[in-house]
């Protein structure tokens, strides 16, 4: 049995990209897999409503890898709005495809940017002056 | 580069073997059921490596019944024996191979019992947990000789006699065991055994299953009654022949194989040490010398698989992102691993071939592969 990854699957997991974590963040999270105990971590910093940068770290295996590096460069400089519509068939897409078992992985990364964005509007709104009735 | 460290799920031919093979192929290719001088000399060829066999295993060479593998041996064995019994309880470890595993559930599901026996922290079945599973009811206990992926050897005598102290047969299987184990079915009274021959050198396609001759099986492939009527197809000669030249080799090269594997098993153990967080699963002790399985905290197996394997090494991995279910390693599973470890597990298991400059290639690589996942990990 091969595991059948692309060559572009391959060549994210020798070499992801954005790796590490942004040191005071403007948004985080953690995301994990119940099923596999595959997880991720994102950080973000957010300019002007455009995500300025955006790093990862995982424990997963090669397509948790991969799938969470294409969506960091793929995300990277897009709008708030923008990021949140990112969807997963695009990562698979842009890997030229991922096993059928490994689908997940691209729907665990979406879910770990979709909570960091979220964390980050959390804190927006928490830290925004209370307007009086 | 090339370096193949996992002979727990195959081996290489070794050339002795293939030649002994390629005479049953190429000029006496003959069918043993024939009656021409041809399947005669087939015929002759099958029962000289079947007396072989028995003399190297120290069997009855009736219960010989050759197979495709240990697959097929462990179907008939368990499903044979079971669904011709009265009694309709069986017992296996938690930690046997899914060929003994399957078969259980579909028994199960035809209405027999089944109960799982546990093993210990170190591998090893707890003996004592197991004797509290047999009933009156048991017909079989079927133990492996030793577990394929953490490489811990059961003491299968102790439990052959425990088994027939309650009156219950005993299956062993043995596939990991040759020749790191000395095999002696009439000396420790097993019933069963299987064997496959692409784990010691030999063919793919070729197994074994010992049956003791007075046991009552019901044969899970009719057809032209060859096999004493237990395995129908026409004999595979050359696969026998390989098999039995094989384990020939196999035994009576054992000391060197196994001064040699012990070797390199501990020197790829020193290496490995030397990376920070890890750690031996299943005991040294009682172990065979070719097998190391090893968790690399915060690092998840399949991504170490496929970084070794892309400079060139062959490993194995019981983590849940390797397997098509998703799910974990049921052996490491019984092990009781911390969760965060389950899927951090990789299995070298080595061979006669294995060479120490390759363990020190591997040792190498290694740690490129442990520091360069770990510069990213999620975990902490």
């Amino acid at each position: 049995m091969s595991l059948n990854y692309t060559k572009k699957v391959l060549n994210h997991f020798l070499h992801p990209k954005n790796i590490g974590e942004i040191s005071k963040p403007d948004g985080q999270s953690e995301v994990g897999n119940p099923v596999c105990g595959d997880m991720l971590k994102f950080s973000i910093k957010v300019k002007d409503g455009k995500i300025q940068n955006i790093k990862f770290l995982s424990f997963g295996c090669a397509s948790n890898i991969a799938t969470a590096s294409m969506l960091t460069e793929k995300v990277k400089g897009l709008t708030i709005e923008k990021a949140k519509t990112y969807d997963w068939n695009k990562i698979v897409k842009d890997l030229d495809g991922l096993p059928k078992q490994k689908i997940h992985c691209s729907i665990l990364a979406v879910e770990g940017l979709k909570k960091a964005i979220e964390n980050y509007e959390g804190k927006r709104i928490d830290t925004a002056p209370k307007v009086k009735k | 580069m090339k370096i193949y460290l996992d002979n727990a799920a195959t081996t290489k031919v070794d050339p002795r073997v293939l030649k002994a093979m390629s005479w049953y192929n190429l000029n006496e290719y003959g069918n043993a059921s024939s009656l021409h001088f041809m399947g005669d000399a087939s015929h002759q060829a099958i029962q000289e490596a079947t007396k072989q066999i028995a003399k190297i295993l120290n069997c009855d060479p009736k219960g010989l019944i050759f197979t495709s593998g240990a697959t097929e041996a462990n179907n008939l064995i368990i499903k044979g024996l079971m669904r011709a019994s009265s009694k309709k309880h069986l017992i296996v470890s938690e930690i046997e191979h899914p060929s003994i595993l399957s078969p259980a559930k579909e028994l199960e599901k035809e209405g027999f019992s089944v109960s799982y026996a546990p093993i210990s922290p170190s591998g090893h079945i707890n003996i004592k947990a197991l004797e509290k599973l047999i009933t009156k009811n048991t017909a079989l206990i079927s133990i492996m000789a030793v577990n394929n992926e953490i490489g811990t050897v059961q003491n299968i005598k102790k439990i052959a006699a425990l088994a027939h102290k309650h009156g219950a047969y005993f299956h062993t299987d043995a596939v990991q065991a040759i020749p790191y184990q000395k095999l002696n079915i009439l000396r420790d009274n097993i019933d069963f055994l299987s064997l496959s021959a692409h784990k010691f050198h030999g063919p793919k396609g070729m197994g074994l299953a010992y049956i003791n001759p007075s046991a009552k099986i019901a044969p899970q492939q009719t057809g032209g009654g060859q096999a004493h009527n237990l395995r129908a197809g026409t004999y595979n000669t050359p696969g026998i022949v390989g098999m039995a030249e094989a384990l020939r080799i196999a035994y009576k090269e054992r000391d060197q194989h196994l001064a040699h594997t012990k070797e390199l098993q501990a020197l790829l153990l020193k290496g490995i040490s030397q990376i920070p967080g890890t750690t031996l699963n299943g005991s040294l002790t009682h172990r065979n010398s070719n097998n190391l399985n090893i968790i690399f905290n915060q690092v998840e197996g399949e991504a170490i698989l496929l970084d070794l394997s892309e400079k060139g090494i062959c490993v194995s991995t019981g983590s849940a992102c390797s397997a098509k279910s998703l799910r974990v390693s049921h052996v490491l599973k019984a092990l009781q691993i911390d969760k965060n470890q389950l899927n951090s597990s990789i299995r070298f298991s080595l061979s006669k071939f294995t060479t120490k400059g390759e363990i020190q290639q591997t040792i190498k690589a290694l740690k490129q592969t442990i520091k360069r996942l770990r510069s990213f990990t999620a975990l902490t």
